[in-house]
């Protein structure tokens, strides 16, 4: 076991930390995106709410979200601990600032990009999480016509409760067969927060942490796990610049500005 | 062709370790083109001791850009405004009339200034005593020959061992890492059959010595490659980053 | 003059088996009483890193001072082309005896046998303890090691690691000495500066050694001193030494008792940047590889050399019919391969007679264009492109010229401003090497007992003219096989010799009159820079005990040096104080030493009255302008004893060759 603690204390193998966190949260990313893409679905949130009690509710999922809120804590921590390292590295600073000439200004700005991120996650995750955790997220019901596929969708009454985040069942009526389901609304609640134009800006602003984040982040992770060959070095730039550091973030960013001018 | 040039210096004054150091800014008249950036340093040291001020003392020796004792930040960058190049091979034609060029000392906690812009590297050398060799005693050498090296290795290996110990990947990044200088010679052994018997031992007992020494972490900027004077790649960090991985895990 | 002083100790025996049967019978030390024996090495460079870690691997105590910030900085460092060895791996014909051979007749027969036979004999050893080191030698593509051609020689036993091989060897030396370090058997002291030696009952015990960053002074003591500090080039001033190279340690040593042999014997290589302008602190050397494919030439007609010193024309603009190859003219089988001292003196002879291409007209052409082309058709061929443009085969041309010295090239236009690519480029001659320096035996112990000379420090195997990659072979010939045997003859006597205390008369006398040297310095409060004295200097050393002498400038230089010197001794203003990092101190104590060896150079060059290497005197040449050995009455080392007020009486070791016949020194 020594030799564990050992490796993770050198400043290299603090990087394999920052790297092998890093990475999980990208994966973590792709998944996220993906789920969350159900919001734009036009079915009153069915998909989504359904989506969300699973997330919350699979034993495999809960365990893999507590790896990953433990992860985020770590890759900070581990981050602030590198930051302050470095730091007593260079006591006095040079009185003239020549980086721009030598590297890129995301990868000198990992540590600033890394602070908007997780002060973001709080705030997104008291938005959302929390809310609808232990807050007051009111209850929907779905109504999906078997034969036709049609979902017509009713809110239930503001003091309406039930045990579990999601009842379902069948009924039968002169109009057909009916798949019933209540659930915890998160679709509403979203649809809510995001007429807010100052978190929509929040948001869309702290989409652009997280490309700049990723730009420098996602690369650089491979070349600290000792990855680096001109034979895929251009796969895993390309995968780094356009799907982590374009498409998630305006994927991302979509989402509170469809809300808002829906 | 030869011009002249005005230029206004702001150099790092320190009288020594323990000192306050502070900026002195120096005018200078009719500098040729020709001359290089330390040449004009001797023209102001010159006119220095003739004015009875103590002259400013700075690293130097070969002047052709392989001992790697000059070590200037110049405008914010290590051995100036040209890649690829030390300090001792800038010249003034670089510049440009009515510049003013601000000069500083590498900064590091692992590199104390000694006196205005010398530091002191000999974390460097404690670095190189830990693991940055091959165990061999003079005379138990096969013929050269017996161990056939291919090219590309042998040419890659080279590539690392350009390295001049300058120290201005240290000055370069903005944590003070001195990954690319470890990176380097790691790299030169881990390239050459020679230097596989010690392969786990050198990186673990570098990079350990690295950290003793009190250098920052590596951000993989890229700005001790872009401002190494020998153009020493980062695939060589990745390659200390992979063996140590493997020296550790296996 | 007297001989008595001078046993150079040869082995007696053939000359194939003097140096193993030598080694075969000197005196060993035992390894438990190694450890309680001391060894001081200064300097830290090829031979001295060597001898550092060969000796401390056989478990001596030993302490290495440098004068730069790190070992690893010596000059050694700057060294281009290449490492000669015997190996014949191109099984072009070569030997030990091929290299023994060259390298005395590369010297003008100013050389010893035994030393310079058993230099050959071990060199194929250093190419294996290099690549065992670890260092990255140029390779075939087959994997085996590669080799090139070089200056005096007819076959290929130059190895080499692209343009750096000083820098390589030097790292991989380094780096053997700070495993000792790291073992904690070689204690390293870094920015020291060695300040005398200390002489106890005429034996070498120990020296004085000046921190450069607090200014204190040290007493060390040693069984045995390794003086391996190099050359002193830089009593010219403008050389293609660092600017830190000095000549203390061995001129110290010198006034302490060891005799300084041949110090005229200064190499003046003929590839150099040429001066550019008074604010000139070095020349940089293009490694003398560049000849291999490049022509030198000038013009043929005095109007062209004129417009080009008026930089009204181009070089280009001269026609090859109005170009002087003069080197391919005048020694047609060794062409523009010819040795340093020939080239040098070819290329001021004839910027002398006004053919000279810059604006100072001391520079001549190395062109590339021939070959360009002809690099070119080998790779339009190889590509299959039939009838190519020219500009087709200059593209390719350029693109071999580029792998091979692109560095040099790079170096080249940095420094210049011009691209050498595109036009030829300018070189001129300028002070590398110095072949003279401490006399030592064929132990590399100098006339004092206990205190070695090794390396360039050292007079001993290149006679009047050092081959191209040859500085390399014998620094580390001297530092890793030699040394470590030869050392044992002396030592094994030494094991009873306890430490001496360093409250010892001796060494606080010595310790006192360093210290008042340093004060003598600061007394004098003059108005002139340490520089501005040297500078001079450098210009009376450069323009009368240069490329060319003759008796008439170097009397003349004599007495200037010694006015120079008085008034250095009377005007000189050094800044700051003596207990803190001092610049202008250090070089103080350096060019004040400079000073009297300049005169001794001089001195040296005015007794001997014939053309030899790199010594060429104007009074003795043929016809054509060859230099003129006179066999007869100067085949022997001039070793110089000082006394107190710069005196000298020179002792003479007759050179005896038994196993060569000598003969003029013949490259047509």
């Amino acid at each position: 076991m020594k030799w564990i603690i050992k490796m993770f204390s050198s400043t290299i193998g603090q990087k394999f930390i920052m790297a092998l966190t890093g990475l999980f949260l990208c994966a973590f990313l792709i998944v996220h995106t993906l789920g969350n893409l159900q919001l734009f679905k036009s079915d009153g949130g069915l998909a989504f709410n359904t989506y969300s009690v699973f997330m919350s509710t699979n034993p495999v999922i809960k365990c893999i979200s507590y790896l990953l809120y433990a992860t985020i804590l770590l890759h900070a921590i581990k981050g602030f601990m590198l930051l302050r390292k470095n730091k007593k590295a260079r006591p006095i600073d040079y009185a003239v600032q020549g980086g721009s000439a030598n590297s890129h200004w995301t990868s000198r700005s990992m540590g600033i990009l890394g602070t908007i991120l997780l002060l973001f996650i709080v705030v997104h995750m008291y938005n959302f999480w929390f809310e609808y955790k232990f807050g007051h997220v009111p209850f929907t019901s779905y109504f999906t016509n078997m034969a036709t596929g049609e979902t017509k969708f009713q809110p239930m009454s503001a003091d309406y409760v039930q045990a579990n985040k999601m009842e379902e069942g069948m009924i039968s009526n002169e109009q057909g067969q009916f798949r019933v389901v209540v659930v915890k609304d998160l679709f509403k609640e979203v649809e809510i927060s995001f007429k807010e134009w100052w978190l929509v800006a929040l948001y869309v602003i702290c989409m652009f942490s997280v490309s700049f984040h990723l730009y420098h982040g996602f690369q650089s992770a491979f070349q600290t796990l000792g990855i680096n060959h001109s034979k895929y070095n251009g796969l895993i730039q390309f995968i780094g610049v356009w799907f982590f550091s374009i498409f998630i973030p305006i994927a991302f960013a979509a989402m509170p500005l469809y809300f808002f001018f829906k | 062709m030869e011009k002249h040039l005005n230029l206004t210096l702001k150099i790092w004054r320190q009288k020594n370790a323990k000192a306050k150091g502070n900026f002195e800014a120096y005018k200078m008249t009719g500098i040729s083109t020709d001359m290089s950036f330390l040449e004009m340093f001797d023209v102001l040291n010159e006119r220095l001791v003739n004015d009875n001020i103590d002259p400013i003392a700075f690293d130097h020796d070969c002047r052709e850009g392989i001992c790697g004792a000059c070590s200037m930040v110049i405008n914010g960058r290590p051995h100036g405004p040209k890649n690829a190049i030390t300090t001792c091979q800038l010249h003034m034609r670089s510049f440009n009339d009515g510049d003013t060029i601000t000069v500083e000392p590498w900064r590091a906690s692992p590199f104390p200034i000694i006196k205005d812009l010398v530091v002191d590297r000999s974390s460097f050398d404690r670095i190189m005593a830990a693991g940055g060799f091959v165990s061999t005693n003079t005379g138990s050498a096969q013929d050269a020959n017996c161990t056939l090296i291919s090219k590309e290795a042998a040419d890659e290996s080279l590539a690392a061992a350009a390295c001049i110990g300058c120290g201005a990947c240290v000055a370069a990044c903005k944590n003070a890492s001195a990954m690319l200088f470890v990176s380097a010679k790691v790299s030169q052994f881990a390239l050459l059959p020679q230097g596989q018997p010690e392969r786990k031992k050198r990186v673990l007992e570098m990079v350990a010595q690295m950290d003793t020494e009190g250098f920052g972490a590596c951000t993989n900027t890229g700005a001790c490659s872009a401002e190494c004077p020998k153009e020493i790649s980062l695939t060589h960090i990745a390659r200390m980053n992979r063996d140590y991985l493997m020296a550790e895990l296996c | 003059m007297t001989t008595s002083k001078l046993d150079s100790k040869i082995p007696e025996g053939s000359l194939e088996q003097k140096w193993s049967k030598y080694r075969s019978t000197v005196p060993l030390v035992n390894p438990s009483n190694k450890r309680s024996l001391e060894i001081l090495i200064v300097g830290s460079g090829l031979a001295g890193a060597s001898a550092a870690a060969s000796l401390s691997e056989l478990g001596y105590k030993v302490k290495v001072f440098c004068y730069q910030d790190s070992a690893r900085r010596a000059h050694s460092i700057a060294a281009q082309g290449g490492i000669n060895a015997a190996k014949n791996y191109q099984n072009d014909g070569d030997s030990t005896y091929r290299l023994f051979y060259d390298t005395i007749k590369g010297g003008d027969y100013r050389a010893r046998e035994g030393n310079v036979y058993r230099l050959a004999e071990v060199s194929s050893s250093i190419i294996d303890q290099c690549v065992a080191q670890g260092v990255p030698f140029a390779r075939e593509y087959g994997g085996l090691l590669s080799n090139r051609s070089f200056g005096g020689t007819q076959v290929q036993r130059t190895f080499y690691a692209a343009g750096q091989t000083g820098q390589q060897l030097l790292l991989g030396a380094y780096s053997s000495l700070q495993r000792q370090v790291g073992s904690g058997n070689v204690k390293m002291y870094a920015r020291h500066e060695m300040l005398d030696v200390v002489n106890i009952d005429g034996v070498c015990r120990g020296i004085i050694a000046r921190d450069l960053t607090t200014g204190k002074l040290e007493r060390h003591f040693g069984h045995a001193v390794l003086l391996c500090t190099g050359g002193y080039g830089n009593a010219f001033y403008l050389s293609t030494n660092a600017m830190g190279c000095n000549a203390t340690a061995i001129w110290k040593a010198h006034k302490k008792g060891a005799l300084f042999g041949n110090p005229c014997f200064t190499q003046i290589h003929p590839t150099c940047i040429p001066v550019s302008g008074d604010h000139q602190s070095k020349l940089t050397l293009m490694s003398e590889s560049l000849r291999n494919d490049g022509r030198i030439w000038v013009p043929k007609k005095h109007e062209d050399a004129k417009a080009l010193q008026e930089n009204r024309i181009k070089p280009n603009d001269i026609k090859e019919e109005d170009r002087d190859y003069y080197l391919e003219r005048r020694y047609p089988a060794f062409g523009n391969l010819v040795p340093r001292d020939v080239a040098s003196r070819a290329a001021k002879e004839r910027c002398d007679a006004g053919f000279g291409v810059n604006k100072t007209g001391e520079a001549v052409f190395l062109d590339f264009a021939f070959n360009t082309i002809r690099y070119g058709t080998i790779e339009a061929n190889k590509k299959g492109i039939h009838n190519p443009t020219e500009a087709q085969l200059i593209e390719l041309g350029r693109g071999v010229i580029k792998e091979k010295y692109g560095n040099l090239f790079d170096m080249y236009q940095q420094i210049t401003g011009v691209n050498p690519y595109e036009q030829p480029m300018m070189i001129y001659p300028a002070v590398h090497y110095t072949m003279g320096g401490l006399w030592v035996d064929y132990n590399l112990m100098t006339s004092v007992s206990g205190l070695y000379c090794l390396g360039e420090a050292n007079f001993s195997d290149h006679g009047a003219n050092r081959l191209g990659a040859s500085a390399l072979m014998q620094g580390l010939a001297d530092g890793y096989f030699v040394i470590p045997y030869t050392i044992g003859a002396y030592l094994s006597k030494e094991i009873g010799t306890k430490p001496i205390s360093l409250d010892h008369p001796a060494f606080v006398e010595a310790e006192n009159a360093v210290k008042s040297n340093i004060d003598k310095l600061f007394a004098i409060k003059g108005t002139h820079s340490v520089d501005y004295f040297h500078k001079k200097l450098g210009l009376i050393m450069w323009n009368k005990c240069g490329m060319a002498r003759n008796a008439t400038h170097l009397k003349e230089a004599i007495v200037e040096i010694q006015e120079l010197r008085k008034q250095f001794w009377s005007d000189l203003r050094v800044t700051g104080t003596a207990d803190e990092f001092n610049a202008e101190l250090e070089k103080a104590g350096r060019v004040a030493d400079f000073f009297e060896l300049g005169e001794l150079m001089c001195m040296d060059a005015l007794n001997r009255q014939e053309s030899c290497g790199g010594h060429f005197r104007e009074e003795y040449q043929t016809e054509e302008g060859e230099a003129m050995r006179d066999d007869e009455n100067y085949k022997y080392v001039a070793a110089w004893e000082y006394f107190e007020g710069n005196k000298w009486e020179m002792h003479k070791e007759d050179l005896i060759y038994d196993n060569i016949k000598i003969a003029a020194r013949s490259y047509k």
